[in-house]
């Protein structure tokens, strides 16, 4: 059989680093980086005697988090120990939940080439995150930094609902930016901030049964992401097609190879020997509690959507890419206020400023500028101080060098020239230079005008005012 | 009368008309530590050159007129499983013979603003796991009313202490009867609070849904102060209770008439020693005649305790104990490869084998496929020990039990039958799994001249009826004319 006749069917597990000041169960910051052990206390390096005690900003952010994702909130819950022995989890148990998560029965609607999906989330959990292990490059060792130890995280675990890659991306995404709208996390995939386990089984399409999985860990980005679906799910066929079956196990993705690798053998399988952790109480949520953070949910991506739809005059497809993540709404919104070209705006964001970010291999929180910076270059195009040619240069320089527009043009002398007299004089030089071309155009070659505009461009390093110049060359041609 | 004899509050009576100086108080007890601490091995480790600098400045500070706390200068011996910043902690284990904690407690944080004097770290059980203090990977406590015997334990180390006088009174820890039971078995007076009542900050956890901390001292009065000076709530322990400010001594009254004690008739059967049976029984008689009701009553859940005990408290330890690891502090063997290696040598090495029995057994009640038929069934047992409990509190205010079913054992002698050291538990256990509080009072000495004591378990918050209670039989019976002899002990 061909690969094509089979079916990827794929779930995730997402790890998504909370944004509260303070770690989980202790007061330390969880700011990322820092020397190593040098945002730790007592309790979160474990030692002897120490007792956790819950942050409740963190309950309030994964029930923010379980309603943006229209998820059933727990009115009791707990924590759970689960137990075993790495260096980078100082008590040698992680403390999670285990049978009864914060939020639970929630979906996410995601874009595909049919139409909207609705992907079902299984729970959303509360845990606390492990420390890292520095591994020395001359073999001298292992080093542990226990800075992240203790950072709160939230456990997104998705039903088996995605089919190919495309749909894991986009269910990603959707994710990321619900949650970077609700600022309960930065998910930066580059920080480890939004970190996802992919569970992948293939099947012959048309079958009723899953076929065995396997779990994938260690992809840091979208684009690893997509690698090792690719990679593992044409595995996973190729072992069928040649008569082999599937084992389940945890693998690594290795990203300088392409490749996954089993993590673990058979006689390392873990018994975790879950137990309610008896340091800590049990979580009782009150109706009010639950009303009062759906009351404060901030405007979700659906909603800017239809407004931006409605109100702004967007296009459906511009409208969808504007929302899909919140650093780019917040930057359209605060932009279209500044120029009331709300069109345009979205336009440089959909071409010129998705462009150069990809080609940064950068994600929209990482944008230097803001939507006041964005707003004035519409503008400075709208009053014809500057040509949309000079305003790309602009915008590249803005990824390096976040000054307002006129800033930038001012310190470049990129500023238009709109004074007919300077025109008019460019214009001559050109017509001078160019017989041929001026011969051209008079015996019906209306290309030739474009060439002549184009020397006068040059003449003038891009600054001309090409509407002026247009129709000063029509002017003398017709002479 | 030699100052290490008085009692804490006759101390405090003498340094507050100023007899007497702290300085001189604890000079006294470091002289009395040399002179019988060879014997009965109380102490893991002594600080008197820090609790002398500590005792001078407190006596600067009174003769200065300096505000300083009603018992800033008193010596106190504590648990060497209770954190003190630059101190060791050693939990009489292997595993820390050198961890130095670098944060105090939170019952020292309390005793460190009244101004307290610490004498030393006293003797345990390793990890705080056992009934003779045999288990300490050091030494061997001995009982100060026989030298031969074991002090009880695990707080083995404190009891003996205050018997010898060696400690004006100590912090103990009880997880299954730590405090009550060695308490009950050096003649001195042992309080575990309910549970919540006072911070577990701190305390290197043994059982963490069981363990809590409490006085050993001479008599009641003292027990009542120092309970005075540890409990409230504590924001570093999400399960300290807020039961408002309390002051222990106003329920010290020399009064219990009308008052409803039970006697649970399962703890006066089979296995308990006749003279122990007596000596208890005694007590409630006593008690009669000073004017309360006592009745006998049926616990017969409590037969299940002990074993509820044994799968809740290991499945707690074999997580609690995972972080000695060879990581981060604590011993690590020398004997490693790789990762695997320093884990299981380190732990095999530095924990000793009552420590390794309790791991094995809670990581096996923690197994997926035995989890519901141990750990859960244990849970839904301990559900119905704490109803059975609430149902005699509602007819009762106080249950009385003996503490021990046995005096003070031979040393040696049940250490090659791990359940029958866990007998030794059995009045004490059901108290911890019910959170309730219990207090250990002495009440005769048996034919050996060993220490006998009584039990009483009060309503959840309700130390002030135990203290009431025992307060009036200390004040109607005479035990602590009795002395501790220091016989024995040339094996």
């Amino acid at each position: 059989m061909a690969r094509e006749d089979y079916e990827i069917v794929m779930g995730l597990e997402v790890h998504c680093e909370l944004s509260t000041k303070t770690k989980i169960f202790c007061s330390c910051p969880t700011e990322f980086g820092g020397e190593p052990n040098t945002h730790c206390c007592p309790i979160c390096m474990a030692m002897p005697g120490t007792l956790p005690v819950l942050n409740e900003k963190v309950v309030e952010y994964a029930v923010k988090a379980g309603l943006a994702t229209n998820c059933k909130i727990a009115r009791n819950s707990k924590n759970d120990r689960k137990n075993y022995f790495y260096p980078d989890l100082p008590k040698a148990y992680q403390i999670s939940q285990f049978d009864l998560p914060l939020c639970y029965e929630g979906h996410v609607n995601i874009e595909t080439p049919d139409g909207e999906k609705t992907i079902r989330i299984t729970r959303i959990h509360i845990e606390e995150d492990a420390g890292k292990l520095n591994h020395d490059e001359y073999g001298r060792g292992s080093f542990v930094d226990l800075n992240r130890a203790g950072v709160p995280l939230i456990e997104v675990v998705s039903e088996p609902d995605l089919r190919s890659k495309e749909e894991v991306e986009a269910y990603l995404r959707k994710l990321k930016s619900i949650f970077e709208y609700i600022e309960v996390s930065d998910c930066k995939m580059q920080e480890g901030s939004l970190r996802a386990d992919v569970n992948v089984s293939v099947r012959k399409k048309g079958a009723t049964e899953f076929g065995t999985r396997t779990e994938m860990k260690n992809m840091n980005s979208f684009r690893s992401i997509v690698r090792a679906i690719e990679y593992e799910a044409n595995r996973q066929i190729d072992v069928i097609e040649n008569g082999g079956e599937i084992t389940q196990e945890t693998l690594r993705w290795d990203d300088v190879s392409g490749k996954t690798f089993p993590m673990r053998d058979k006689e390392d399988a873990q018994d975790y020997r879950y137990f309610p952790d008896p340091d800590l109480v049990a979580i009782r949520l009150s109706e009010e509690y639950i009303e009062n953070i759906k009351n404060a949910l901030p405007e979700l991506p659906e909603s800017r959507k239809k407004r931006y739809l409605e109100e702004m005059g967007l296009t459906e497809k511009a409208a969808n890419f504007v929302t899909a993540s919140k650093y780019y709404s917040n930057m359209f919104e605060e932009a279209s206020k500044v120029c009331g070209n709300p069109k345009s705006v979205s336009n440089w964001i959909m071409s010129d400023i998705a462009r150069i970010l990809n080609e940064r291999e950068e994600e929209p929180e990482e944008l230097k500028f803001s939507g006041k910076e964005l707003g004035e270059l519409v503008s400075l195009i709208d009053k014809g101080t500057i040509s949309s040619a000079i305003a790309k240069k602009v915008l590249e320089e803005m990824f390096e060098n976040p000054e307002m527009p006129s800033k930038i043009i001012e310190a470049k002398g990129w500023v238009q020239i709109s004074d007919e007299g300077a025109i008019k004089e460019v214009v001559a030089k050109v017509l001078e230079a160019n017989p041929q071309s001026v011969a051209d155009y008079k015996a019906g070659k209306d290309k030739a005008l474009g060439f002549l505009v184009g020397q006068a461009m040059k003449e003038t390093k891009g600054k001309a005012n090409p509407q002026m110049l247009n129709k000063l060359f029509l002017e003398e041609l017709k002479k | 009368m030699e100052l290490y004899e008085l009692t804490v509050h006759e101390l405090v009576e003498k340094l507050e008309k100023g007899e007497v100086t702290s300085e001189e108080i604890t000079k006294s007890y470091f002289d009395r530590i040399k002179e019988k601490d060879s014997a009965v091995k109380a102490y893991v480790s002594t600080m008197e050159e820090t609790a002398l600098e500590k005792a001078r400045s407190v006596d600067e500070a009174r003769k200065a007129g300096k505000t300083v706390g009603k018992y800033a200068g008193i010596p106190i011996g504590i648990k060497d499983n209770l954190c003190i910043t630059g101190t060791k902690t050693t939990c009489s284990s292997k595993m820390l013979e050198n961890f130095v904690a670098p944060y105090n407690a939170t019952v020292i944080e309390k005793l460190n603003k009244e101004d307290l004097v610490y004498l030393g770290k006293t003797n345990l059980d390793e990890f705080a796991m056992g009934s003779s203090t045999e288990n300490s990977a050091f030494f061997d406590t001995k009982n100060p009313w026989d030298l031969d015997r074991v002090p009880g334990g695990s707080s083995g180390g404190s009891a003996a202490a205050v018997a010898a006088d060696i400690a004006p009174w100590a912090l103990g820890s009880d997880t299954g009867g730590s405090i009550r039971q060695p308490s009950s078995l050096c003649g001195v007076v042992g309080f575990k609070p309910t549970y919540g009542l006072v911070s577990r900050y701190g305390l290197v956890a043994f059982a963490s849904s069981l363990d809590q901390i409490g006085p050993i001292t001479k008599d009641v009065t003292d027990s009542a102060i120092l309970l005075n000076l540890i409990a409230g709530h504590d924001s570093k322990d999400s399960t300290s209770v807020d039961v408002g400010e309390k002051d222990y001594t106003q329920a010290l009254k020399n009064d219990v008439k009308g008052m409803k004690i039970g006697l649970p008739k399962e703890y006066f059967g089979e296995g308990i020693n006749p003279e122990v049976k007596e000596a208890v029984l005694a007590v409630a008689k006593k008690y009669e005649e000073l004017g309360a009701t006592v009745e006998e009553c049926s616990f017969d859940v409590g037969q299940y305790a002990t074993s509820v005990y044994y799968v809740i408290a290991d499945a707690e330890a074999s997580s609690n104990l995972g972080r000695f690891d060879g990581i981060r502090y604590g011993f690590r063997s020398e004997k490693f490869e790789n990762l695997k290696d320093i884990y299981k040598n380190s732990r095999s090495e530095g924990f000793g084998p009552e420590v390794k029995r309790r791991i094995m057994i809670g990581t096996y009640v923690l197994s997926s496929g035995y989890y519901d038929a141990y750990y859960k069934k244990a849970q839904k047992v301990r559900t119905v020990i704490k109803n059975s409990y609430n149902e005699l509190f509602e007819k009762y205010d106080l249950l009385l039990t003996p503490v021990s079913p046995t005096t003070a054992f031979k040393i040696g002698e049940k250490c090659d039958n791990p359940l029958e050291m866990y007998i030794a538990d059995i009045c004490t256990v059901p108290v911890n799994i019910g959170g309730l509080p219990g207090m250990s009072i002495p009440c005769a000495l048996d034919s050996n001249g060993l220490p006998i004591g009584f039990q009483l378990i009060g309503k959840a918050f309700d130390e002030e009826t135990i203290l009431r209670a025992a307060y009036t039989y200390e004040q109607n019976s005479n035990f602590r004319e009795n002395r501790p002899t220091f016989k024995g002990g040339n094996k």
